[in-house]
């Protein structure tokens, strides 16, 4: 019982960060209808740019908590800047362009992006500076540290803040309008440009905290690390049904949650012959059966043959 | 138009292809004096990379089924080779069994992809299909216990070269005053592969099944309507692409001698996308030039290190890293440029017969 209670435990936490990623890739995917694979290393330089500022402030003696909002706002200021400058240049130009063209200028932004981290990073593994001792709580057996408890919280916290932002602000109006149909989001005064570009930034903002929380859990940052953490992100989008908001949450969850619980327990249960090696492939498994039954994701409205 | 310009006409296409049949023929020589024999290997791999372009094309230019998991049909066909003439379990099949052999199973695999996914559309698809290549590639990668079927990471190694009768390809020839070297012989095979590949093509897509899947792209409720099976055509778009890249994946094992799940990878299947798109999609002139853009563009760009050294006097940045930070760059510019590709397909617009003759 305590495996599986831990096993939950990891995998909600793991699945929060999944989740805040896939909000990215499914708000772009929602008003442009692109698949966005620069997210995950947005995602990515979000995560060194804030590692390489923890580096810098935890030897002069700063309090932890103030380097870690540092840290934070930083990041988060580069990615915005970054998202806003991809999308302004990359794929502003071919709005109006076969569907293609902008994936294969994705493709390219990403290439760019990690070689551009491996060139100023190196391609080493860097280590995150341990900032705090993260206290253990004990629940139900399983043990769950402050540092899981905290990114669990402000993950929730974000989403809900995002789900409220979308429902009730202007902006979020202007956002869910446009997603409808852009050309008449324009013609009823909404400046979709404005919404495209508040878009990517918000997207990769909450990128880059997802990128924090990703070195503060694992202690460590790669400059290819974004590449697995977005196919994992974007799987989840489309478990949930991509464009849908909520369902990017969902999906992160259950995503996490499954992985943790097949990792751990396939060993057992196939007797040794199929190891935590195959946890990968949980994911798009889960993925495949899901939509398998139901095509537009767990809360995607069916879109009936004339979308 | 006169019978007389028809017939200069046919003549000057005819001088044309042969001028191009000529110059493929004496390229690897041309390729060998000029740039060196590393570059007949990267030119016989430029045509393995055709066969996969054009084998995607079905599914993502005809069909318009977005696949990112292409390069696991190009495993299967590459490991069904390796597995069975190989010392791995010790068989050693003929080749002339062992390609058509690759090539059914890959289409096999392609159905076994295609079943599930038939309702899905666009880019639900599209992860879907990265899944199973990422699904493929990992159990490749793992399969090495509790039986040791793949061995696992390490890979397949003394792939037996291709023979056909007593001919081997693995030897140099001598044939009328040329000296035939391994990787001449190849590059001959891969050509005539890519020729039928690209023969296959154009008369596949101007067939009654080649319509269907265009129309199949344009508006799938408008072709099932029109009495096209959406099911069976889509299904066959999977297995005819799986075909063409399990037939290179065998060749392409037999070329290297040696498979491991590190060349099956997801940013393949993406390079091969790349492919299809940059060259114009839809078109097999523009796909057969993106697959030999892409695949010399980054060997062109290995040159960068030496030349930073003769500019700069040192090696600036890391020549592999600075190569891949130039791909990624020319791939978002070329894009930017020509979205629709470099050589996009032309719509070819049937008009209804009209009364006059000889209109047209």
């Amino acid at each position: 019982m305590d495996i599986f209670a831990q096993q939950l435990i990891n995998g909600l936490v793991l699945g929060s960060i999944y989740a805040l990623v896939a909000l990215g890739y499914t708000m772009v995917y929602g008003i442009l209808g692109l698949i966005n694979f620069a997210h995950g290393d947005i995602t990515m330089v979000g995560a060194l740019v804030a590692l390489t500022i923890v580096q810098a402030l935890s030897a002069a003696g700063i309090p932890a908590p103030v380097i870690l909002v540092l840290a934070g706002g930083g990041a988060m200021i580069v990615c915005a800047t970054l998202g806003l400058s991809i999308e302004r240049v990359a794929y502003r130009p071919l709005r109006r362009a076969p569907r293609l063209a902008p994936l294969i200028t994705a493709i390219g932004v990403s290439i760019l992006l990690q070689y551009s981290a491996a060139l100023i990073w190196g391609k080493q593994y860097i280590a995150m500076p341990k900032l705090l001792e993260p206290a253990a709580i004990n629940i139900a057996g399983a043990q769950l540290t402050t540092l899981q408890l905290a990114i669990f919280l402000l993950a929730c916290t974000i989403m809900a803040g995002l789900l409220w932002f979308i429902k009730a602000s202007r902006m979020g109006r202007a956002m869910r309008a446009t997603e409808q149909n852009p050309d008449v989001a324009g013609l009823m005064g909404v400046n979709t440009n404005t919404v495209i570009a508040f878009t990517f930034i918000l997207g990769s903002a909450i990128g880059a905290i997802a990128g924090l929380m990703i070195v503060l859990y694992y202690g460590i940052g790669h400059y290819f690390m974004g590449f697995m953490l977005g196919l994992k992100a974007f799987t989840a989008a489309v478990l949930g049904g991509i464009g849908n908001v909520g369902g990017a949450v969902l999906g992160g969850l259950l995503l996490g949650v499954i992985e943790s619980l097949a990792s751990g327990y396939i060993g057992d249960l196939t007797g040794g012959v199929f190891g935590s090696n195959y946890r990968d492939i949980f994911a798009f498994l889960v993925l495949v059966i899901v939509l398998v039954l139901r095509p537009s994701g767990l809360l995607g409205q069916h879109s009936g043959d004339r979308a | 138009m006169s019978i007389n310009a028809l017939l200069t006409g046919q003549r000057v296409r005819w001088a044309a292809w042969v001028a191009i049949a000529l110059l493929l023929l004496a390229l690897p020589f041309i390729t060998e004096a000029v740039l060196g024999r590393s570059w007949v290997r990267i030119i016989a791999v430029a045509l393995l990379f055709v066969m996969l372009a054009l084998g995607l094309n079905i599914v993502v230019g005809f069909a318009g089924l977005l696949d990112l998991g292409y390069i696991a049909f190009f495993a299967v066909g590459a490991y069904s080779y390796a597995l069975l003439a190989s010392p791995q379990f010790a068989v050693h099949w003929p080749f002339l069994v062992l390609l058509p052999l690759g090539a059914a199973i890959a289409a096999v695999f392609g159905i076994l992809l295609g079943a599930p996914t038939l309702r899905l559309r666009g880019d639900y698809l599209a992860i879907v299909t990265l899944g199973f290549g990422e699904i493929i590639r990992v159990f490749l990668n793992n399969l090495n216990r509790p039986v040791n079927i793949t061995n696992g990471p390490q890979g397949i190694t003394l792939i037996d070269p291709l023979q056909i009768g007593g001919f081997s390809l693995a030897q140099t020839h001598s044939f009328a005053g040329l000296t035939f070297s391994p990787v001449h012989n190849y590059y001959f095979v891969f050509l005539l592969c890519a020729a039928l590949s690209i023969a296959l093509s154009l008369r596949l897509e101007n067939s009654r099944i080649g319509r269907a899947w265009v129309a199949i792209r344009d508006d799938e409720l408008a072709a099932s309507a029109m009495g096209i099976n959406t099911r069976n055509i889509k299904l066959l778009a999977f297995a005819m692409g799986a075909t063409f890249g399990g037939v290179a994946g065998g060749l392409f094992a037999s070329f290297q001698g040696f498979v491991s799940p590190e060349s099956f990878q997801l940013i393949d299947s993406i390079m091969v996308l790349c492919m299809v798109v940059l060259g114009g999609m839809g078109n097999v002139a523009g796909v057969v030039l993106g697959a030999v853009l892409l695949t010399a563009l980054p060997e062109a760009l290995r040159y960068i290190g030496p030349l930073q050294q003769r500019w700069l006097g040192h090696v600036m940045v890391d020549p592999a890293d600075l190569r891949m930070l130039l791909f990624g760059l020319a791939l978002v510019l070329m894009m930017l440029m020509r979205p629709e590709g470099i050589w996009p397909a032309r719509r070819r617009i049937v008009s209804a017969p009209t009364e006059n003759p000889h209109g047209g």
